[in-house]
């Protein structure tokens, strides 16, 4: 009953605004339910109705955003000690603590947007992968710093998710869209790649939409940088040693993992870098080696 | 090196003596800076010689006046000095390379009133190779100093706290005669030296000594058998069922890793992979088929045949470096090698303790030579080798570590969680902070 409501409110705020990171979204719908619960006793029981909530949302929508955001967010509030005897005064604080945490990252897409525009010269030519809203922020940024560059996005197969072709010509970048098989092709032409980021994983490797690898390797291959662009909320406590040690339920979309029995016939949706690949990384905590992301995620969950 | 950095004070001196005289002589500023600038740069350098930390003893054999240095500081202890054996390959003559057949206690006189008589043992144990690995070599380390605190009284008008330490210093010297200290044995020691310079010397000695104990059980407990347990957990997760795991040497950690996924019924099988002249292979051999896990066993000559079949390779380790690299049995850093090559994952498996602020690049600087005699084998009644010191020629080399770049290691599993081989520093950094 409330987590139908919650799920509810979750897919409204995805789809009133769809510029929101879905883990944005994820933590309003947590902090909605803080501020709705009614049965929690103690602080043990309220963690537990939290987690029970993210499982749900995971369930809405499986990408590893949502998974990371959720457990950070309930790190946040509830790492310091909590000293009221009281519960709703300590839920109070939990609310606030929250509320905190929601605009730190709101503004974090502005912050990977700002450290990343000056590292596009004029006349780049970028290859991006797929449709990514940190990346279109990035372009945005540096198209109003008045550089000229122009753009190819790969077409981005299962479900075409090249709606980014439309984004950029709006915002008058010349924008070329190419095959994803044709990524070997163009990579001698391009000056550097940027991508986006589903998830960044401990090792300094992202999960990222599928072909993000083949770019990956390719563009090793070139010696052309590689730069991934992630909120720092997408940080996640995996560690995948090759494609296989990817969990199933990140793999597929949420729908998928519900209607079907044998997964070995479905196509995954995401894949995994590794981070010999990877140039370096921009987050709202600045710009990283793949080697520092292990030394942030420590100070992040530790 | 003493008469060095006096040397040094006395030219910093006069320098700064000289360079007060020409700027009170001097009018223009600009030669004045420059002057500044010279002689503050002397400065630091000599300054910089001072603080600078020098290389151990053990690893500068070659060198007389440092052997010269330690022959007086165990004269000094009343502990024999060990000769070293045989002749030496010359990429490693600047390190000790000693004959299990004389062992240190021949030279001592019996009974030893300097060393303790569990000490003793333990060095004997020790150099001849009845207690090995490293978790088994610090945990019998550990006991032995328990004995010695069991065993220890205060003289009169000295501090337990000061006492006792230098009580311990000429037992880890003769312990480092009989076999160099490993990087765990280094860490135990300084956390032991540690825990009894902060007994407050109001404290009584009874007093003293149970809390001194107590701190050994607990430094056992928690960073070995608990870590065990912690590593264990986070290995599990990485163990499928139909794995084919590749395991080199006997890794104590390693194997309790594996019977510990067993026991969860996970299906997997094993290949254990040995190399002469230790073959410890078969210890492991045996103690994972006795659980009843599938196993197979090859040498290290046939790692290119049989890793085709392999999913995942564990290792263990001896020590993890300050820059990321593995040290670890001689032969690791070739399974990771030939590992990268074929991308099979490669997992190191460490605990913590076993962390050192040591760096090194290459497996020649810091080492340890084994008996020559090991590689000498017998069939069918002759034995090849054996007259190698006969010929001028011949030099026998029996290494016994090796360090692997972290370019080829996947993942280190700690009882800290799962880090990059990389995040090293990062892991030591925040055990200095804890402390």
């Amino acid at each position: 009953q409330l987590e139908q409501e919650l799920v509810e409110y979750f897919r409204t705020q995805v789809r009133q605004d769809p510029e929101v990171p879905s883990a944005v979204a994820a933590i309003r719908t947590l902090l909605e339910f803080l501020k709705r619960d009614q049965t929690g006793e103690t602080i043990l029981g309220l963690r537990e109705n939290l987690t029970q909530t993210i499982r749900r949302l995971e369930e809405a929508d499986s990408s590893v955003a949502v998974s990371s955001g959720g457990e950070l967010f309930l790190r946040f509030i509830s790492l310091t000690s909590l000293e009221h005897p009281d519960l709703s005064q300590c839920k109070k604080v939990m609310v606030e603590r929250g509320e905190l945490f929601l605009k730190k990252i709101s503004l974090s897409r502005s912050k990977v947007a700002k450290l990343c525009h000056t590292f596009i010269k004029d006349g780049a030519k970028i290859l991006t992968h797929s449709s990514s809203r940190v990346v279109l922020k990035v372009l945005e940024s540096a198209a109003a710093d008045k550089k000229r560059f122009t753009v190819y996005v790969t077409e981005s197969q299962p479900d075409s998710a090249g709606q980014m072709a439309d984004k950029l010509q709006n915002l008058n970048i010349p924008v070329t869209v190419v095959l994803d098989a044709a990524v070997g092709y163009i990579m001698e032409k391009v000056d550097l790649v940027i991508v986006g980021a589903e998830g960044v994983v401990e090792s300094g490797g992202i999960i990222n939409k599928i072909g993000t690898y083949q770019l990956a390797v390719c563009s090793k291959a070139h010696n052309k940088p590689f730069y991934v662009v992630a909120e720092s909320f997408k940080f996640v406590r995996l560690y995948p040693l090759n494609q296989q040690d990817v969990p199933e339920r990140f793999k597929y979309k949420a729908d998928t993992l519900k209607a079907v029995e044998d997964l070995a016939e479905e196509h995954p949706m995401i894949d995994y870098t590794p981070p010999s690949l990877i140039t370096l990384l921009f987050t709202d905590l600045g710009v990283l080696t793949p080697s520092a992301v292990s030394d942030e995620l420590i100070k992040l969950y530790l | 090196s003493s008469i060095l950095h006096i040397a040094a004070v006395v030219v910093s001196g006069t320098s700064v003596v000289v360079y007060m005289y020409t700027w009170c002589l001097s009018s223009s500023i600009h030669i004045s800076a420059v002057v500044v600038s010279m002689f503050s740069t002397i400065i630091c350098g000599f300054l910089f010689l001072l603080v600078v930390k020098r290389l151990p003893e053990h690893v500068q054999v070659d060198d007389p006046a440092v052997v010269k240095r330690l022959a007086k500081k165990l004269e000094r202890q009343q502990i024999p000095l060990r000769s070293d054996y045989g002749y030496k390959v010359s990429l490693f003559s600047h390190l000790h390379q000693y004959s299990r057949k004389a062992p240190l206690t021949q030279q001592l006189s019996i009974p030893s009133t300097v060393i303790h008589p569990s000490i003793v043992r333990l060095g004997l144990q020790y150099s001849q190779g009845i207690v090995a690995g490293s978790n088994a070599r610090s945990v019998a380390l550990l006991h032995a100093f328990k004995q010695v605190i069991r065993d220890y009284t205060t003289p009169p008008n000295e501090e337990l706290s000061r006492d006792l330490v230098n009580k311990l210093k000429p037992y880890i010297s003769f312990l480092n005669q009989c076999r160099p200290l490993s990087a765990s044995m280094g860490n135990a020691i300084k956390y032991i030296k540690k825990e009894i310079s902060n007994i407050p010397s109001q404290c009584k000695e009874e007093e003293a000594k149970t809390k001194l104990l107590t701190c050994i059980d607990r430094y056992i407990e928690e960073k070995i058998v608990l870590a065990a347990k912690a590593i264990s957990k986070y290995a599990i997760e990485k163990i499928s069922d139909g794995d084919v795991i590749l395991v080199y040497g006997c890794s104590s950690l390693v194997n309790n890793i594996l019977c510990e996924a067993f026991e969860k019924s996970r299906k997997f099988r094993v290949i254990v992979v040995d190399s002469r002249p230790r073959l410890e292979g078969r210890e492991a051999l045996r103690r994972l088929v006795q659980r009843g896990i599938s196993c197979t066993y090859v040498l290290i000559s046939a790692l290119s045949y049989i890793l085709p079949e392999v999913s995942k390779v564990f290792l263990g380790a001896h020590a993890l470096l300050a820059n990321g690299y593995v040290m670890s049995r001689v032969g690791t850093s070739q399974i990771a090698l030939v590992a990268r090559t074929f991308n099979v994952p490669v997992l190191v498996c460490c605990e913590t303790y076993k962390f050192c602020e040591k760096v090194q690049t290459d497996s020649f600087v810091s080492n340890e030579l084994d008996d020559p005699d090991d590689l000498m084998v017998t069939r069918k009644g002759k034995t090849q080798l054996e007259n190698w010191q006969d010929v001028s020629s011949l030099g026998l080399l029996n290494l016994v570590y090796d360090v692997t770049p972290p370019d080829f290691v996947d993942l280190v599993i700690t009882d800290l969680g799962m880090i990059p081989c990389t995040s090293v520093p990062v892991v030591l950094r925040v055990k200095n902070l804890d402390q």
